[in-house]
């Protein structure tokens, strides 16, 4: 029998941004954009064709975050764990697993930066996937 | 070698999760104080659920180009040597290539052999840039091995690797020479489709650990007619704190020119990264002018040894933009053994 792994062709093409956090700008205002978007909200026509691929660094700041304890089936060894929206230093916010920190030691305000870690497995016979997570910057 | 080769950048990363020797004894009813003397081990690094093989080798490859201003496109070839990739098929160099924005031109394949698949990786660099195959290479060693419960390698079976980035221009280490010596010896090995694995007991010593990399250094030596004393600094693979340091001392070379490299005793084996951290650990310190020798090992088994020069470039090296072996070793938190079983998948229910 085989088993179809349906998430396998959304997480391929997200590998650019998952991996690199890949955005996009728009050449009109300039307004970086993360995920990636193909029209400029504020620009709107005047930016079709004008998006281009942009490559955030990967640094900012804990904008909110809130503390898990009842987490789905997939992530309930890593209980509890921290997920918060992230402010790049760019400006768009994402929202993202906190590692490498006690949720104690969390704070609003808390520079952080991009760690490379699995996201989720389909399954003990399917794809792995990775992507970004944050940690707190530690030098 | 006539050209100049060697290494341009290296990078380490440690998962943050430590586990105390003692810890493991405690469960198994073992005296810690004669587990922490007998093999030199105090602690050692745990990967968190969601790190593995891919995630070590992406974190210190990315570590190492922050170090020099290497474009990832310029990067000819990827080779990971590991003996726990996340998959059975599917290379890990494919994800790191990705993740650091090095594909699609570009030579990737996972190596395999027990703990030196690291070495095995640079040497294969090395013979692509010597051939003008590729200009840059990226060889990586990590691993996240496991360890049967209960087995004398759970106190050393640890997570961890380094990314070494060679090439010809500024390198910060030249690679003089290099020599392998290997034969068929089943010291330890895991079958197929097995989680655990399996080991020879006494015998991974002497026939094995011992005679592999003696006949490697001794022979490596001799051909480039050098001496333990010509040598600033050694590194030998560190499946525990006690044998690099015997190791070392049959082969006439003396326990202050391996400290600096001798990683284990607050590590662990982190199998393929092992020695390969070690030689980080040196070049975190080293000068120009300083000199290296190093032999890994890989159970199977065999041997690969290294002589290398540090560079004048190393005075310009941007070590500060990632974090030293030291630092990283620093950056840790505890955990218990019930944590611990959690995180490696020990525990079992149906
Ligand atoms: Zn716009």
């Amino acid at each position: 029998m085989t088993t179809h792994y349906h998430l396998v062709s959304k997480f391929w093409r997200e590998i650019p941004h998952r991996y690199n956090l890949i955005g996009t700008r728009c050449g009109e205002c300039k307004t970086v954009y993360f995920p990636p978007r193909n029209v400029c909200p504020r620009c709107r026509r005047s930016s079709i064709g004008k998006m281009e691929k942009y490559k955030l660094k990967g640094k900012g700041k804990i904008y909110t975050y809130t503390i898990i304890h009842v987490a789905p089936e997939t992530f309930e060894d890593e209980i509890p764990y921290i997920i918060a929206i992230v402010k790049l230093d760019e400006g768009p916010m994402v929202t993202s697993q906190i590692v490498d920190c006690n949720p104690d030691k969390i704070k609003i305000g808390m520079p952080v930066e991009i760690a490379f870690r699995k996201i989720q497995e389909d399954g003990d016979t399917g794809a792995i996937y990775y992507g970004y997570k944050f940690r707190p910057i530690k030098r | 070698m006539e050209d100049n080769i060697g290494i341009v950048s290296y990078g380490v990363y440690i998962p943050r999760y430590r586990i105390k020797a003692s810890s493991i004894a405690k469960v198994w009813g073992k005296d810690s104080k004669y587990i922490e003397k007998g093999l030199n081990i105090t602690e050692k690094s745990v990967p968190g659920p969601d790190e593995d093989v891919a995630t070590i080798s992406v974190e210190a490859a990315r570590y190492a180009l922050k170090r020099c201003k290497v474009d990832p496109q310029e990067i000819g070839a990827i080779y990971v040597g590991s003996e726990s990739h996340p998959y059975a098929v599917k290379p890990t160099g494919t994800i790191v290539g990705e993740a650091i924005g090095a594909t699609p031109d570009l030579m990737i394949a996972d190596y395999e052999f027990a703990c030196k698949a690291g070495t095995a990786a640079i040497q294969n660099c090395i013979a692509l840039i010597k051939s003008n195959m590729i200009k840059y290479g990226l060889a990586i060693g990590a691993d996240t091995s496991q360890a049967a419960p209960g087995d004398a390698l759970e106190y050393t079976a640890s997570a961890g690797g380094a990314a070494f980035l060679l090439g010809k221009e500024k390198i910060i280490a030249n690679i003089n020479a290099t020599y392998s010596f290997a034969t068929d010896t089943p010291d330890f090995w895991r079958r197929e489709a097995r989680k655990y694995p399996a080991h020879g007991g006494r015998f991974t010593g002497e026939p094995a650990y011992f005679k592999h990399i003696i006949n490697a250094s001794k022979n490596l030596m001799e051909r480039i007619k050098t001496k333990p004393e010509d040598y600033d600094y050694a590194v030998f693979h560190q499946p525990n704190g006690k044998f690099p340091i015997s190791v070392a001392k049959k082969l006439g070379f003396t326990y202050e020119q391996i400290e600096p490299g001798l990683i284990c005793p607050l590590l662990g084996n982190t199998y393929s990264g092992s020695y390969l951290i070690g030689l980080s650990a040196v070049l975190d310190i080293a000068k120009p002018g300083d000199r290296i020798f190093v032999t890994s090992y890989g159970s199977g088994a065999g041997s690969d040894s290294f002589d290398i020069t540090i560079t004048e470039n190393i005075k310009k090296f941007r070590r500060k933009n990632a974090p030293t072996v030291r630092e990283l070793l620093e950056n840790k938190e505890y955990i218990d053994y019930g944590t611990y079983a959690k995180f490696r998948d020990l525990l079992y229910w149906e």
